[in-house]
This record gives C-alpha cells, sequence and structure tokens, in this order.
C-alpha cells in the first residue's frame, strides 16, 4: 500500500494540480510556484529525474510546469 | 471545615450520627457514606449544607447538568445522575467546576485529603488543548497539591477540564526518564550516561553524519507541548548549526492546512476572534470538530450561548455531544460522508450565491469583487447545488439549503472547525472554502463573527508563530526573502539556506531513500501520531541517529539512539500561543526534575555542536524573537506581567495586541475568493474495504495518551474502542465488546468493538490514544495536495470479527519490551 518516494512525488505533483487546474490563469504557474515555495530541492531534483524517465504518469499541467521547476542548488 | 464552622450542626443538628454510621453497629438511616468514585475527587454528604452552588456551577458553567438535588426540605441532598448513580456513572465530566464552587469541602480534591492545604500558588498555563487555560498551581512547598483554574484567565475565564484540573500527574508518574541514556545501535539496551556523555556523543554523531553524507543529511521536529522559546531555539538550533532548514513540527499532521489556507484568503496564518467573540455570535458553524471532548472549555462557553438562543449548525459525519445534549440542540446537523467537506461547503455557498443572501456591501468594500464575480459564477453552476452534491455528500439537499440560509440571515455568523477539517487531501482547500463562506456574508472583522481553527495543542499556534516550518522562518516569512533572512543572518551570524528544507513525511521518505540520516525530536511521538505507522518506523529505523527528547520512552524512542529526559510545563518558564493567538506566561512551579528545562537541553546541544549561546533565561529568548519578528515586536515579559496575556499582532501598530484580526482590512488587503472545486480522494471504498475509517479523540484522553494514560483518567477510557453503527455490526456477526480486526490498504489491528448509531452505516470510528491498538497502522499515506497534512479522516477498512490482538500487536509489544531494557549508569 504505501508508496515509494518517487511515486509519491508524481501523486503530490498530480494532486497540486488538480488544484491548479481549477484556478484562474495558467495551472503550470500555479504548479511550479508551488513546488519551487514547498518542495525540498532533493524532492524537486527527484521528480526531475523521474521526469526525465517517463512523464506518462503526470498531468499535463505538470508536465507543462516542469520546466519551470527549479533546479537543486546543492546535491543532497 | 463544616463542622468547625458549625454548618454541620446547622443542617443536622449537633447529632453525630447524621454523619457517620453508628458505633453499636445499627444501621443509622441519616448516613449517607462518602463517595469516592470519581478518581479525582469525594462527595461527602455529610459536610453538605445544600446551597446548590455545585448544581450551578454545573449547569451555568460547565453546562452538562449532570448534577440535581434530590428530596426536599432536611432529605434534599446533591445528586449526580439518576437514583443510583455515583459521580463515576453519571454524566459528570470531571471538569472540577462543583468543587471549585463548594464552600464547605462537601466536594474535595483526594490530593488536599491526602497532601493537606495548599501554602502557595504560581499562576501558569495548562499544557494541553489550544485553549490554554490558565491556572493556578497551589503548592506545598515543592509538593504540587492541586491545579485550580484562574478565574482572571482570559482564555478559560474560570472554567476548566478534566485534564487540565486533574490530569498533571504523569509529572511525577515513576514511568518518567530522569538520566540520559545512549546506544549505539537501536537493537541494544539503553545505557544510562551523564550529561555530558550523552550531548558529546549526540554531537559527534549529527557532525559526523554530515561529513558522510552532507549538511542536508540531518533534521529536527519541534514540539507543539514546549514553549515557544524551546521552539525558537531548536528551529534555530537547525538553521544555524545544522545548516538547513530540515525543520517541522506536529502541526504537519493538524493545521498545516490552516496556515495555507487562510493565509492564502487573508493573509496570515490564524484564527480571527478571541473566545470572547462567542458570547456575541447569533450562529455558529461546528465542522470537523467536536469541541466538548477536544475543547471542552471553549465548548462550556458555547454552549452558555447556545443556551441564551444562539443557533447552532454541525457539519460532522458522527452524532457529537453538541447535536443534542442537554438543554442544547442543533438546528441542523449535516452528517456528510467523510471526504466530502469541500463539496457541501461549496453547496453551502451555492445556495448563499444564488439565492442573492451574499453580502455585496461588505464584498464590495473588503475583497476583490472581480474575484467574487468568478466565484460566484463557479459555485452557481447547478452541479454544486445540493440537489446534486446529496448523493455525493449524503447531506438531505433540504437541510443543507435551510442551513445555509440560516448562517447567511441569522445575525453573526461564526465559523468554529478542528481536525476533521484539515486532516483530508483536501483539507487546505476546505479551510479556503471555510474563508470564502465567511467573507460573503461579511461575517468578518468584527465581535461574534470570524473563522476560528481549533488548534489541537497547547502550543501548536506558538509552534507554527516561531518558523517551525521548513519553508518559513518565525513570523511566517518564506525562507527565499532575502529581507527576512538577513535580519536573522545579521544577528545570529550564520549564512541561512535560502531553501525549503524537509517536512516530516519527506524527511522518513528520504530516510528511505538514504539521504536523510539523523532526526532530533523534542516531545513528539511521531510512530504513534503520525500516519501509515509501519512506514514510519521504516524510516526512522533507517537512520543513523535519532534522538528522543522526552518524558518517557515513547514509542519513537523505541527507534531512538539517544534519550535526552524533558521537562513538564511545572518545571520551566516559557509562553505558549493557543488557538486565540493569546500569548500566557508558563511559569516554574517547581525545578526540573531530569536537571534541565527543554530550552537548556537544546542550548547544550547547539554549544556542543558550536553554536556559542548564552542565554539564561527564557525571556532573553522571548526578546529575540521581539526584536526579529514583527508582529511580535512589542511582546516582552515585562508586558506579560503587565496585562496578563496578549494577543499577536502585538507590535507599534497594536502595543496591547489584536483581540481581532481584519477590522479594518484584511493583512494581505483585501479579501481573496478562491475556487474549491470538490475532488474525491484517491481513497476509495471497494468491495475488500467497503468501510470508511475517520479518527478523533476524546474528552479524558489527549493524542497519543502520553500523558493521560498516566493519570487517574484512564477510568473513563482503559483502550480504544471502534464505534460501529448496529446495521454494519449485525451483517458481520459482531456484538458490543466483541474483539474486531480492523483492516485496511496499509495495515490491520484489532480492538473492542462498541455498536452505537453516533455513527452512521459505512462508517467506523476510534480513536488513536493507546500504543497497544496503534489507529495509525490502519491509516495510509494520502495527504493535503498543499501541505501534506496527512488524511487520518478517510481511510478505507473492513472490520470482522477477532479473537484477540493480532499477531502484529503482539509482535510489536515484545519489540517495545525489547527496546526499552536500560542498563544503569556505574556506581
Amino acid at each position: 500500500m504505501t508508496h515509494s518516494p518517487t511515486e509519491k512525488l508524481v501523486q503530490m505533483a498530480n494532486q497540486i494540480a488538480t488544484f491548479f487546474d481549477t484556478q484562474p490563469g495558467d495551472p503550470a504557474d500555479g504548479i511550479a510556484k508551488h513546488i519551487n515555495e514547498f518542495w525540498e530541492p532533493r524532492m524537486r531534483e527527484g521528480l526531475l529525474t523521474h521526469a526525465n524517465t517517463t512523464t506518462a504518469d503526470l498531468s499535463p499541467s505538470v508536465i507543462k510546469a516542469l520546466p519551470r521547476i527549479r533546479r537543486a542548488p546543492q546535491a543532497a | 471545615m463544616a463542622g468547625a464552622v458549625g454548618l454541620r450542626d446547622v443542617r443536622y443538628e449537633a447529632v453525630e450520627t447524621h454523619f457517620q454510621p453508628r458505633q453499636n453497629g445499627e444501621a443509622n438511616p441519616n448516613y449517607i457514606p462518602k463517595d469516592d468514585s470519581n478518581p479525582y475527587f469525594t462527595y461527602d454528604p455529610a459536610k453538605c449544607i445544600v446551597c446548590s452552588r455545585c448544581v450551578r456551577a454545573c449547569e451555568e458553567v460547565q453546562g452538562t447538568f449532570a448534577l440535581t438535588i434530590t428530596g426536599s426540605g432536611f432529605d434534599s441532598r446533591v445528586s449526580a445522575g439518576a437514583a443510583g448513580d455515583d459521580f463515576m456513572t453519571s454524566d459528570c465530566v470531571s471538569c472540577g467546576a462543583c468543587v471549585q464552587a463548594c464552600p464547605t469541602a462537601t466536594l474535595q480534591e483526594k490530593s488536599v485529603i491526602e497532601l493537606g492545604t495548599p501554602e502557595r500558588s504560581v499562576i501558569t498555563t495548562c499544557a494541553y488543548c489550544g485553549v490554554g487555560c490558565s491556572f493556578k498551581a497551589e503548592l506545598n512547598g515543592d509538593q504540587l497539591v492541586r491545579m485550580v483554574p484562574y478565574k482572571h484567565g482570559k482564555a478559560n475565564r474560570g472554567h476548566s477540564c478534566v485534564k487540565g484540573r486533574f490530569a498533571y500527574g504523569y509529572a511525577s508518574h515513576t514511568d518518567r526518564i530522569l538520566n540520559p541514556m545512549i546506544r549505539e545501535t537501536i537493537d541494544q539496551p539503553w545505557r544510562e550516561v551523564s550529561w555530558e556523555e550523552a550531548i558529546g556523543f549526540t554531537a559527534t554523531r549529527l557532525r559526523d553524519i554530515q561529513a558522510k553524507h552532507g549538511t542536508h543529511s540531518i533534521g529536527g521536529i519541534t514540539s507543539s507541548r514546549c514553549t515557544n522559546e524551546e521552539t525558537y531555539l531548536v528551529q534555530k538550533m537547525i538553521r544555524a548549526v545544522f545548516g538547513n532548514n530540515n525543520t517541522d513540527t506536529c502541526a504537519r499532521v493538524c493545521h498545516s492546512p490552516t496556515g495555507y489556507g487562510l493565509r492564502t484568503t487573508f493573509g496570515t496564518s490564524a484564527g480571527t476572534q478571541d473566545f470572547d467573540s462567542v458570547e456575541q455570535t447569533d450562529v455558529v458553524i461546528v465542522i470537523g470538530a467536536n469541541p466538548t471532548d477536544g475543547h471542552p472549555v471553549f465548548a462550556s462557553r458555547l454552549k452558555k450561548r447556545l443556551r441564551q438562543g444562539a443557533k447552532l449548525i454541525v457539519i460532522d459525519p458522527r452524532r457529537i455531544d453538541l447535536v443534542k445534549s442537554a438543554h442544547i440542540a442543533a438546528s441542523h446537523h449535516l452528517p456528510l460522508r467523510p471526504g466530502t467537506n469541500v463539496a457541501v461547503l461549496t453547496s453551502i455557498a451555492h445556495v448563499i450565491v444564488t439565492e442573492g443572501l451574499a453580502d455585496e456591501d461588505f464584498i464590495r468594500t473588503r475583497c476583490d469583487w472581480a474575484e467574487f464575480a468568478d466565484y460566484a459564477e463557479f459555485v452557481s453552476d447547478p452541479r454544486h447545488a445540493p440537489e446534486a452534491t446529496e448523493l455525493l455528500t449524503g447531506v438531505p439537499a433540504a437541510d443543507l439549503r435551510a442551513a445555509a440560509r440560516l448562517f447567511a440571515t441569522g445575525g453573526n455568523g461564526s465559523i468554529y472547525y478542528g481536525l476533521g477539517v484539515t486532516e483530508h487531501s483536501q483539507g487546505s482547500t476546505t479551510v479556503m472554502a471555510i474563508a470564502n463562506l465567511a467573507m460573503m456574508t461579511g461575517n468578518l472583522g468584527r465581535p461574534g463573527v470570524g473563522v476560528n481553527p481549533l488548534r489541537g495543542q497547547n502550543n501548536v499556534q506558538g509552534a507554527c508563530d516561531m518558523g517551525s516550518f521548513p519553508h518559513e522562518l518565525p513570523g511566517y516569512r518564506h525562507v527565499s526573502d532575502d529581507a527576512t533572512r538577513a535580519v536573522f543572518e545579521t544577528l545570529w551570524g550564520v549564512t541561512i539556506d535560502a531553501e525549503p528544507g524537509l517536512r516530516i513525511p519527506n524527511m522518513l521518505d528520504a530516510a528511505v531513500e538514504g539521504t536523510f540520516k539523523g532526526l532530533y525530536i523534542q516531545g513528539e511521538d511521531i510512530l504513534q501520531s503520525d500516519p501509515d505507522t509501519k512506514h514510519v518506523a521504516a524510516g526512522l529505523a533507517a537512520m543513523d541517529c535519532v534522538i528522543v527528547q522526552d518524558l518517557f520512552l515513547n514509542e519513537t524512542a523505541n527507534y531512538a539512539h539517544v534519550f535526552l529526559p524533558g521537562s513538564t510545563f511545572l518545571e520551566k518558564d516559557g509562553t505558549f500561543t493557543n488557538a486565540e493567538r493569546r500569548i500566557n506566561r508558563v511559569r516554574r512551579v517547581m525545578a526540573p526534575r531530569n536537571g534541565y528545562a527543554d530550552w537548556e537541553v537544546t542550548m547544550l546541544l547547539a554549544n556542543a555542536m558550536g553554536a556559542g549561546w548564552t542565554y539564561t533565561h527564557p525571556a532573553q529568548v522571548m526578546d529575540e524573537i521581539a526584536a526579529t519578528t514583527p508582529s511580535f515586536a512589542n511582546v516582552s515579559y515585562e508586558l506579560l506581567e503587565e496585562k496578563g496575556s496578549v494577543q499577536w499582532p502585538c507590535n507599534e501598530t497594536a502595543p496591547e495586541g489584536t483581540p481581532i484580526m481584519h477590522v479594518d482590512g484584511f493583512v494581505r488587503g483585501r479579501g481573496r475568493f478562491i475556487t474549491t472545486e470538490y475532488v474525491a480522494t484517491e481513497e476509495r471504498t471497494g468491495p475488500r474495504f467497503p468501510l470508511l475509517l475517520t479518527t478523533g479523540r476524546i474528552l479524558s484522553q489527549y493524542n497519543v495518551g502520553a500523558q493521560t494514560r498516566r493519570t487517574g483518567n484512564v477510568a473513563w477510557h482503559p483502550e480504544d474502542v471502534l464505534e460501529i453503527h448496529p446495521h454494519d455490526a449485525e451483517v458481520r456477526g459482531v456484538k458490543d465488546g466483541d474483539w474486531v480486526r480492523l483492516a485496511s490498504r496499509a495495515g490491520e489491528t484489532s480492538l473492542r468493538a462498541q455498536l452505537t448509531d453516533r455513527v452512521m452505516p459505512g462508517v467506523v470510528y476510534t480513536t488513536f490514544h493507546h500504543p497497544v491498538t496503534q489507529a495509525n497502522v490502519i491509516t495510509t499515506d494520502h495527504s493535503d495536495w498543499a501541505t501534506n497534512c496527512p488524511e487520518y479522516k478517510v481511510t478505507a477498512v473492513q472490520v470482522s470479527l477477532s479473537n484477540g490482538p493480532s499477531d502484529w500487536q503482539r509482535d510489536y509489544a515484545a519489540q517495545a519490551e525489547q527496546s526499552r531494557r536500560i542498563l544503569p549508569a556505574a556506581e
């Protein structure tokens, strides 16, 4: 039942998208801003690394937000 | 006392046989024995003058109506409950109001009988829930005799509940660990060591981890049970000494959505009112909260207002006591299916907007009209009509419409909410829906209205204020803000990381992945309190250094390498901030039994890692908070001594604090309406798990029960039970009191069933007070979309008959026993 850390990151990103998809404006802006504001760098890096492998499990808005997510400035 | 002043003779005439059995063995028809059934106080009828003050206290102050006068004339007696009841079997909730009111010691604390009349008192603040009651701790020398609610306390106005009034015995319980302990690995027994060795071991191990795995491989958890000053120092240690922002607090698992939701809509992360405000309210919505159990002193004030005629709307899957109890009844109970809060609140907004009940003047003056117009268009869609959402939520459309009309037109409307709002995958959205409702009905900025999060822990508001979250410095300022970081960097002489840190669930995930290796936990038991216990255990077990600073060897300590003994609220100075943003003094009543207050322990560790701190009193820490945090700028111990307490913001603009927020305008300028689309949780029922489990707590126990389980309160709640509707029980062959197996996709446990129609068919309910049950083995890793607050309130489960504790429970008990072995220090 417990999701793997990467599965959780995907799930969390998609969940964030379900909110911003209903808000005015470009959902990708809201998603990227939220992730940049609240996700620790290794989490952001984990999502971006996963997306390099596949984006099949990511919502369209998350995929659009990926380039706006800040890369980690430090190694974990 | 009654005998000494002659009251007994007045009451019974000077005949000794009225107050004691006859010596010759004959029955004395006038003698009534003492009622010792309550764990904390006695009722001695021989001393009673039938003044009725106790009865009035029970009715007017507490609002329980458990006491009455039976008989008449010389036969009149105070009676608890019905004929044949004693205090323990009656409806008495042991708040102590009757004991306090009794002028003759007919009702008397057992501790006073045992220890004698107290000689001195110290005014301090309760360390249980977020109401933050003021108490007089009354002592003989250093011996605490009793806790008496302080009549000048601005949160409680002289009232108390069974926890704050009586359940302080944990402070002197034999389970308390008073010596530091360490071990190389968690399968070894604990070894008692000196403070110096324990702190040195910890500092070395944490620095070694950082040398090997990087600066960001360690972190800490601040405690919502500890003071503002202690919390401030823990986050300071993490940011300034550990060198990262990996700090979090238990608000993560309770009110973090409140922080996000209210900041987004109003501009600040706090409730809008003081508790006095309830005395001017006309219509109250209580959603996802059970105040008579969770916040009992506030509940008494609410019930008093309801008895005066205010109307009540309860939105909750369970029929909580407020729905109907002595002399109060809710106008509407909307028994929604767990997980559908957003759909219900959006539907209420639909009724208000489409029936023209919104307060246009308030919205045009105080909010962004264009945003409201967008929101009005959204909620007006027929898919949000009560008739459309009824199938989804289970709330009858007519009831919802009536409740919406009442709230919008009934005068001062206030909303009080708890963890039934926040602990959902849409927790933050629900908070924003609540804020929308308050704004659209003009119910903000004056007494009697407002958005009121009922905070769980005594200092969860303060822990959030003090920068415990990984993305915020004290005063809710984001770590990426250069100007804010510069304030602290200048004072602390370090560089502060501009990136957000890990939240608790993220720390555990990172630990499982191998990038997070060390955790300092002050006063929190994440193994028992956080969701998906097996995952928490896996995360803790993967770390190289877990430090638990606590009163007891809690469940988390089973996975710890260092145990640093903590101190109780009676043993230190500081401040707590309650749910109404009120900063109350905590005053040292006795010396720390472990040798150090918690802030001193943190300072020892920080200094062992090179900090060089020189604080000698928490007042100096508060001065630093005031110097760096605008909303606390005017707060000082001198001001608190002078005023008793103040509510932040307390600064140049509001030198004596701010009882009510957003009076002339919102903190963010104009109030912001947010679209609140309902999104179903990913946790779904199905053939394997057809029921929905929701969790909560009860009056006599507190959270993980570490304190209350070590007091007389166990008399009321010795074990967690599963509330199940008789229909659901019958189809499973379950009878009242049977052992049942409770299973979810995450795990399973066993506990006894309690059949009740308090829960609706399809819903079961339990508490998480007892580690032998560990309800969080059942809960999942689903969480709020914005904050990662766990979705405790919705878990798909199955219930079946069981023959006792599960294998997991037996294994866990054996492992815990093994882990708690202690080798005493060498002489």
